[in-house]
């Protein structure tokens, strides 16, 4: 998730707990309690208009957890998470830990109180940093200490941007930002990529997406839903692995019958590419 | 972990596998196996739960991870419904298990509860009054449901407390370090305005000074507590540009964001001091002035090094006096300010003789005596509208601002004449000087000061040719003149080239019998401005400017060519040409060659062509224009000299020289014109005899010039003069008044 990490006078931002984190919201619909009533009331209202937000988003974590077993699978043992949010169960550590425990993992986040909660999360493990940052600017994620000191750029990476680009506008350029990254990873790395989309064959549910959309106006992230075509784009100059991008819960289920999940509508799509 | 509701730690029980067995309803075994016996069971209660709770909360596993993690938790609730003697414990255990693994979702654990009544029980044959110990059956499955729904409710409870208080935590530590790095931004904004060698100052948008920084209070000389008891407004300055409280007003009304002046302020002590002003609007939220905030540069020493500069740009090093610059800037000014009425003197003055001084005494006594002259000049002349200023060298000038008549620059000349004559001692020296002056005093209407400075120039200049310490005053006639003079003589190598001059022909006539025999040429000017110009308009000048070289070649190649025609046409009868040769002409080292050249060119034999020279250009000079006259001579030219007996004639010298012809001047001439009763006639009758005599004596013709009249005709015929010219034969006139006559 992310927000800018300084105002616009290049003041700190206050932490402000009268407006709905992104964050804080997603834990909630995960069922975690790191969450205060200003995020429920969003939360809630949210799902009154989209009822399969909460399946999303246990779908939208279901995809990581695979696709972080794909780059391990891959051979990859370091991750870079861009926009980690609320640490909660199946965090990337966990899941890559648990196959390799000297896999190493940098989680990037703007929310202050995500990334102050992270810090205590991840006090004890050995292998995992939080580094507080917005993702959209890869000039100072990058060269961070953090980065630098627990991740070899020179060696494939796994960079994570899932349920983190639809807070990107296209005012902010994420093709851009994206190509930055891109960059930095050396050939064999990957992108795991997750968005929200307006996309649907009911287009009621396009339609009550966009009013989710309208409700982050107020909050402090805005929202950008992007096509199948949009999302594709953003994964431009890597090579897309099989099966390209889909339906959350069909990019390599666990089981043909993805019996992990049962959303009745899926509302976003994931895609992961590799840099050649 | 909690403990069981009893609270009684009891030792854990082995399960009954000797009474599952006893039933039947799994395969039996050894006690180690009691649950093995169960594992068809176990695995199909795992499945089954995992179906039934899938999609109702979020667990990190695969669909198969996740029937496994629930099949070791079946394995723990048939050992708690098996177990002998009964305890529930285990299910407890169950239930905070699920909620480690996140099995959080309300609909989990309902439908876990519904599936733990029904199918497990089923699947181990426990159903109705079954009962495997003391307790029947269905007691069994609720303590078990109850165990499993209390340990998880005790979980869920201990991990949303967990987790809101970390969530807590962690906005407490954000909002600490959010406060520290907003204290330690403040910290070094405070630094940047406390440490800012600019002065800064705050105040609202009424003008209340609210806080300023030690540079600003240093620079105005006040405490802080002095500056919040003061308005903005408090710090006009008398000098201030009406724009810099118009821009204020906008600025606090919020119709400018800043604004940028150069002001003056008073300090604390009175002394004024220069700034550069700069003034922001700080607006709220809603964008309504809030605040102004002021940055304030002491440019006080660049300003006196401006204003140094400034006198030193407009001041004479030497003297002190104020320079060029400056005096035609208050001479513009004066010009500016003078109105309709007003008048303006200038007293242009120049020392005589100062560069003699200059040169036998040294530049350090000259120096010394430009300034003590300067002092003197200060003394008696500078009050206010008058202004002296040394101009250069030795000149200084004197600008009346408001003359109020010529009579007043007049006197100030005069005073500046006699503040002169006192001698001025420098070192040793007693040095007498005085000064020539030029007046100019007029009206500034009409004029310009670049007028005024030439005028006043020339005027200098009439001045010093009128001899030393003398003043002269423009007179606009005399300049006319001049510039007049200096038109034509700047004029005139144009006006050769574009056909301006052409020449008039007088006969000369033979006295004896009255034919024509001659013609002398004389030059005209039809000038484009001052209409037709006389020979002695411009002769002079083009003397003077060295310009009658080439004029008087084109005079006598005309006069020749025209001679040319004269000869074809005329044959012997044709008359010579006589063309006047000025002084500077016959010095000319080219003359004997251009004479020469233009005979050839033309045609004309040199016996047709007579050069009239004065006395002067002949007598007493050099040898070279003798020498110059004797090889025209030669050539056959005839030598004429003009207005004989004006000048002081060595007549003994006559006869040495190389001439044909004398020409007496019209004003004996005149003398034989009338029967003057004062018997003057008879006197000038006499020396033109006489004159005609020693001509003849010298083997020399003679012209009478000016004749008039009839009975002087007759009587310079009688005398014997040979020939004669004048208005009585005829008037300068076109080259067809010659045909005419001889036709």
């Amino acid at each position: 998730m992310t927000s800018v990490a300084t105002g616009s006078r290049g003041l700190p931002e206050d932490v402000d707990l009268d407006r709905p984190s992104a964050a804080r919201v997603h834990d909630y619909w995960l069922g975690g309690s790191h969450n205060f009533a200003v995020d429920r009331a969003l939360a809630e209202r949210a799902v009154r208009i989209v009822p399969e937000l909460p399946a999303a988003m246990r779908a939208t974590r279901a995809f990581l957890r695979r696709a972080v077993r794909y780059c391990l699978a891959s051979g990859i043992r370091q991750f870079l998470d861009l926009g980690s949010g609320i640490p909660t169960v199946g965090n990337v550590h966990e899941v890559a830990q648990a196959v390799d425990p000297a896999a190493r993992v940098v989680y990037v986040d703007s929310d202050p109180v995500a990334v102050s909660h992270s810090r205590v999360m991840l006090a004890d493990v050995p292998g995992a940093e939080i580094l507080h940052a917005d993702l959209r600017d890869p000039e100072r994620v990058l060269p961070s200490p953090e980065v630098t000191g627990l991740l070899d750029l020179d060696r494939p990476v796994a960079v994570l941007m899932v349920a983190s680009l639809h807070f990107v506008p296209d005012s902010d350029d994420p093709v851009h930002v994206i190509g930055r990254y891109r960059e930095a990873m050396a050939p064999g790395s990957h992108l795991v990529l997750s968005h929200l989309t307006g996309d649907s064959d009911n287009e009621a549910v396009g339609e009550q997406v966009s009013r989710v959309a309208a409700l982050y106006a107020s909050s402090a992230q805005r929202f950008t839903l992007r096509s199948r075509a949009e999302v594709t784009a953003l994964l431009a100059g890597f090579e897309l692995v099989d099966p390209g991008v889909t339906r959350l819960a069909e990019w390599r289920p666990d089981t043909p019958r993805t019996t992990d999940e049962h959303p009745r509508r899926d509302i976003g799509y994931a895609g992961v590419g590799r840099r050649v | 972990m909690s403990r069981p509701a009893e609270g009684i730690p009891e030792p854990r029980h082995r399960l009954g596998l000797a009474a599952l067995a006893g039933r039947g309803a799994v395969g039996g075994g050894a006690a180690d196996d009691d649950v093995t016996g169960h594992a068809d069971v176990v695995l199909g209660f795992a499945l089954a739960w995992a179906e039934a709770v899938a999609g109702t909360s979020y667990v990190s596993m695969s669909r198969s991870e996740v029937e496994q993690h629930l099949a070791g938790l079946t394995r723990q609730l048939v050992t708690a419904l098996l177990a002998e003697p009964f305890d529930p414990a285990p299910a407890r255990e169950v239930g905070a298990a699920m909620v480690a693994a996140h099995f959080t979702g309300t609909e989990t654990l309902t439908r876990t509860v519904a599936l733990l009544a029904t199918d497990l029980p089923a699947r181990l044959g426990l159903t109705g009054d079954a009962c495997p110990g003391r307790e029947r059956a269905v007691e069994r499955v609720a303590a078990v449901q109850g165990a499993l729904a209390g340990g998880y409710a005790e979980a869920l409870r201990q991990r949303t407390l967990d987790e809101q208080e970390a969530i807590s935590q962690a906005v407490f530590v954000a909002r600490d370090q959010t406060e520290q790095a907003l204290r330690a931004s403040e910290a070094r904004f405070r630094a940047v305005f406390a440490e800012a060698a600019t002065g800064i100052g705050v105040g609202d948008v009424a003008g209340r000074i609210l806080d300023a920084n030690a540079s600003l209070l240093d620079m105005m000389g006040y405490s802080l507590e002095e500056l919040r008891q003061r308005n903005v407004r408090d710090f006009m300055h008398p000098e201030d540009a009406a724009s810099v409280w118009r821009l204020y007003d906008e600025l606090v009304q919020g119709q400018r964001d800043h604004f940028r002046v150069e002001k003056r302020f008073f300090r604390s002590d009175g002394e004024v001091i220069w700034t550069h002003l700069t003034t922001s609007l700080i607006r709220d939220d809603r964008g309504n002035p809030t605040y102004q905030v002021a940055m304030i540069e002491d440019v006080t020493d660049r300003h006196l090094l401006q204003e140094r500069l400034r006198y030193q740009a407009l001041h004479d090093p030497l003297t002190g006096l104020p320079n060029r610059a400056l005096f035609l800037d208050r001479l513009s000014r004066a010009f500016e300010t003078g109105g309709r009425d007003g008048r303006v003197g200038l007293c242009y003055l120049d020392l005589d003789g100062f560069k003699v001084i200059n040169d036998s005494l040294g530049h350090d006594v000259g120096d010394q005596l430009l300034v003590a002259v300067g002092q003197r000049l200060d003394a008696c002349v500078s009050a206010p509208g008058r202004l002296v200023a040394r101009i250069g060298g030795d000149e200084f000038i004197i600008l009346v601002e408001r003359s109020g008549s010529t009579q007043d620059v007049v006197t100030i000349a005069d005073h500046v004449l006699a503040a002169l004559e006192a001698p001025i001692r420098v070192g040793e020296h007693e040095l007498a000087v005085s000064a020539s002056i030029g007046l100019v005093e007029r009206p500034v209407q009409g004029t310009t000061p670049a007028d005024v400075m030439r005028d006043a120039d020339i005027t200098l200049y009439w001045a010093k040719s009128d001899g030393k310490a003398k003043w002269a005053l423009f007179d606009p006639e005399r300049n006319a003149r001049e510039v007049a003079r200096f038109t034509l003589s700047a004029t005139m190598p144009a006006a050769i080239e574009r056909g301006e001059f052409y020449l008039d022909y007088q006969p000369l006539v033979r006295l004896s019998d009255g034919q024509l025999v001659g013609a002398e040429a004389l030059v005209r000017w039809r000038h484009p401005e001052f209409g037709l110009l006389a020979p002695d308009r411009f002769i002079g000048l083009a003397e003077e400017t060295g310009q009658i070289v080439p004029l008087g070649r084109w005079v006598l190649r005309e006069a020749c060519r025209q001679a040319r025609l004269w000869q074809d046409r005329f044959g012997s009868r044709a008359p010579f040409i006589s063309v006047n040769l000025a002084v500077r002409q016959s010095r000319d080292p080219g003359l004997v060659a251009d004479v020469a050249k233009v005979l050839a060119d033309t045609g004309v034999e040199a016996t047709r062509l007579q050069l009239e020279l004065t006395e002067s250009a002949v007598m007493g000079t050099a040898d070279e224009p003798l020498d110059a006259l004797r090889a025209l001579s030669a050539m056959g030219v005839r030598i004429a000299i003009d207005d004989f007996g004006t000048g002081y004639s060595n007549l003994a010298y006559l006869r040495h020289l190389p001439v044909h012809e004398l020409k007496i001047a019209g004003s004996f001439v005149e003398g034989l014109r009338a029967s003057a009763a004062d018997g003057s006639h008879v006197v000038d009758a006499r020396i033109v005899g006489t004159l005609v005599s020693l001509a003849h004596a010298l083997g020399l013709g003679v012209t009478a010039e000016g004749v008039e009249t009839e009975a002087q005709a007759r009587r310079l015929d009688d005398i014997g003069c040979d020939s004669g010219q004048g208005w009585y034969f005829a008037r300068p006139g076109p080259p067809d008044q010659i045909n005419r006559l001889l036709s």
